[in-house]
């Protein structure tokens, strides 16, 4: 009891920082404009139903923190009971639902660095959560003595989902937070640094785009409206990457990373990279 | 996870202390560098509009004022002009660096190729005026327009060449009945040691400019703009002694200590150019008149090697002297060339299988040789350095100009115990651009 009154005020003090810091980044932005620019903004068309939009997004945000403190569970209970194929097994599909949501738990504190830091991204000290318990499995091949980091990285997800229950989810966050997905994309897992004892990369990959294109459908009528061309080149540009990487796929799963070849790697790159950039443009339905 | 959270913090942070609500650029009070920096930008135009001539030049006394002309002045200077009969690039003079850039089409229709071709005439014309690219430079809730790299900085005779490659005319465009004839399929040289990674492409760019961040930024610009439709092949830079370091303008040395294009045909000598460059009305497909055929050559030197062999062998291996670039047996650089001329012992003073000797020939077939000198940091198999020349060169015909010459030179030049090719790509380059047109125009 006394710990769940803790991850409440811990909860209640982050959900404002965090739209705090949300509010204050958008607001100079209507500020600062320099007279031409300001222009331009004020011609395209306002979104009018962003409160809708940003509530179906928390909502699929609520749900995959559902289903990810759920087969947490699963995982959790996994390595505690010493079934080290068992968690093995459950470790890359658990982390999707974490991956399609990213931005938003980055948002709202230390859940990245809590929940996903790899060796040396923080100090070895406060290194736990999933790469942790990674390391342990496939370079150790053991579950032992990761019973610890287990209940933490339990307790971590289901501070993650109660806190999703009061966030406020800015526009802005939306628009930036699908690029970002895909710059996660970019930057670890094509090359193979994110998982790197068991080589699930392209689980990561998959849930990340998933969650960029969940904002894009939202999007999508409106972004239609303003710019039809800008719209159909991301959705074009989202198909080719998702029948590249389904080419990949293995059973449920993916094919372990090792199993790219330079060829690959390279091509799914300038897929992402194809998609990214138009994705990029989304900003442009924020108007100025 | 990645540090982009805390990127982002530290990004709301200035957002919120640096530009207090209000404080737009028009407000606060110009430096005399700010408006050389803006004036260099195009910046100067877009905010004189907005504010009224008065209101921004009343700030600035005549001094001021007078360095803005001068900086402008010295832009025009800077400038060579995208548009033009032929491309920029070819017989313009050759700015410091080189870079370049191969790459192969994403896109599977003509109208899409047409599309890229449009945006990225549109975008080198303005990045040969060193010009800010696209018009969402100041929206914050978008990524700017243009990268940023180069704002404020001289055009510094930025020339951006293009040209395509065989693979451009298979099935994929329906272009193929397009195919010169003249874009042969390389045949294999003596000395290929040719490697995947710096061979072919659809399209091949040459970016020119006296600076090389310019240069940067005009061939990240152009790979942006192409993301989604065309992708990066290979890219190699080049570089020759800046004209800050040789004012006079001598003839470049490459990377063996000689002077390398003392023979090079006069590329302001229109005549001439008309004869060996630029295909002519009648030479083939009628789409490549005013275009010419662009060789691209990365070719690796051993270093190492050619530091080991005496001054004696250095200089018969190219048929000149090292230290004043004359033919063997002369003394001054752009001396007649006597090929037949004996030495003491009865042979000829200059060698016949010298690279010189060889290129030279009989005089009848000549190219116009654009190279520079590459680095690309070391060899890690072998530890040893990664260097050479990144040969560049423009010919009508390569089927009667650079393939001949270079099966000559493949089989018997004293050269090809120090160097070894590595890359190889040909390109049909268009025919210049009139403003409102585009690259590849006369094929579509």
């Amino acid at each position: 009891m006394k710990l769940k009154f803790t991850a409440l005020m811990l909860a209640s003090a982050l959900v404002f920082a965090g739209c705090g810091s949300n509010k204050e980044a958008v607001e100079p932005a209507k500020n600062e404009q320099p007279a031409a620019a300001q222009e331009i903004g004020q011609d395209a068309p306002k979104v009018e139903n962003w409160d809708e939009i940003t509530e179906q997004y928390r909502q699929f945000a609520v749900e995959q923190a559902d289903s990810f403190v759920i087969e947490t569970e699963k995982f959790v209970k996994a390595v505690k009971s010493g079934d080290l194929e068992g968690a093995k097994k459950l470790y890359a599909p658990t982390r999707m639902y974490f991956e399609r949501i990213e931005p938003i738990a980055e948002a709202l504190g230390d859940f990245d660095p809590n929940i996903d830091a790899r060796e040396n991204d923080v100090e070895e000290k406060d290194w736990r959560g999933f790469h942790r318990i990674e390391k342990a499995l496939w370079e150790n091949n053991t579950t032992e003595g990761m019973d610890g980091y287990a209940d933490t990285l339990l307790q971590d997800a289901k501070l993650l989902r109660a806190l999703m229950e009061t966030v406020e989810v800015e526009p802005s966050l939306l628009v930036t937070g699908a690029v970002e997905l895909l710059n996660e994309v970019s930057s670890s897992k094509v090359t193979g640094e994110e998982e790197r004892y068991s080589h699930t990369d392209l689980y990561d990959f998959a849930a990340n785009v998933e969650g960029a294109k969940k904002i894009y459908e939202l999007l999508k009528v409106e972004l239609g409206k303003q710019d039809a061309e800008l719209e159909s080149e991301i959705g074009t540009s989202f198909k080719n990457l998702e029948e590249a990487l389904a080419s990949y796929k293995s059973g449920d799963g993916y094919v372990s990373y090792l199993d790219l070849k330079q060829e690959d790697t390279k091509k799914l790159s300038q897929l992402l990279d194809a998609l990214a950039e138009p994705l990029s443009q989304m900003g442009t339905i924020l108007g100025a | 996870m990645s540090s982009n959270g805390k990127e982002r913090d530290k990004q709301r942070e200035q957002n919120q202390t640096s530009s207090p609500p209000g404080d737009s650029v028009l407000e606060k009070p110009l430096s005399r560098r700010d408006m050389l920096r803006l004036a260099g930008t195009g910046g100067a135009g877009l905010l004189l509009g907005a504010a009224g001539v008065g209101g921004i030049m009343g700030a600035f006394n005549r001094a001021a004022t007078a360095t803005v002309e001068t900086a402008t002045a010295s832009k025009a200077a800077d400038t060579i002009e995208f548009y033009g009969e032929h491309q920029a690039g070819i017989v313009t003079p050759a700015p410091d660096f080189l870079l370049f850039a191969a790459f192969d089409l994403t896109v599977s229709s003509k109208e899409e190729v047409r599309k890229l071709f449009q945006a990225w005439t549109k975008a080198s014309a303005a990045l040969a005026k060193g010009q800010l690219l696209g018009d969402s430079n100041d929206r914050l809730n978008l990524p700017p327009s243009d990268t940023g790299e180069a704002a404020g900085l001289s055009p510094s005779r930025t020339t951006i060449t293009f040209g395509v490659g065989a693979t451009f005319f298979d099935a994929r465009f329906g272009l193929s009945a397009q195919r010169p004839a003249a874009l042969v399929d390389m045949p294999a040289f003596g000395g290929d040691e040719l490697q995947e990674q710096w061979t072919g492409g659809d399209i091949g760019v040459q970016v020119n400019a006296d600076d090389m961040q310019v240069a940067f930024h005009a061939i990240r610009s152009l790979a942006r703009i192409a993301r989604g439709k065309a992708v990066l092949r290979w890219t190699q830079e080049g570089f020759q002694r800046t004209g800050k370091a040789d004012p006079a303008g001598a003839t470049p040395r490459n990377l063996m200590g000689f002077k390398d294009g003392t023979g090079n045909p006069d590329a302001k000598n229109t005549a001439k150019m008309n004869d060996i460059v630029w295909v002519q009305q009648g030479d083939g497909e009628p789409w490549m008149a005013g275009g010419t055929y662009m060789v691209a050559r990365r070719i690796r030197i051993r270093v190492e090697v050619w530091d080991r062999s005496t001054l004696g062998d250095q200089e018969a291996t190219f048929g000149r002297h090292r230290d004043s670039g004359a033919p063997l047996g002369g003394s001054k650089e752009f001396e007649a060339v006597d090929l037949k001329k004996n030495g003491e012992n009865g042979k000829p003073l200059i060698p016949v299988n010298s690279h010189m000797a060889l290129a030279r020939g009989d005089g009848s077939i000549e190219i116009l040789r654009r190279g520079y000198s590459y680095s690309s940091g070391m060899d890690h198999r072998t530890g040893q350095l990664d260097a050479g020349l990144m040969f560049v060169c423009f010919n009508r015909d390569p089927r009667k100009q650079f393939i001949p010459m270079q099966q000559k030179l493949g089989q018997s030049d004293r050269l090809n115990e120090y160097i070894v090719h590595t890359g190889s790509a040909m390109f049909a380059c268009f025919p210049g651009v009139q403003p409102g047109g585009y690259i590849g125009e006369t094929l579509f």
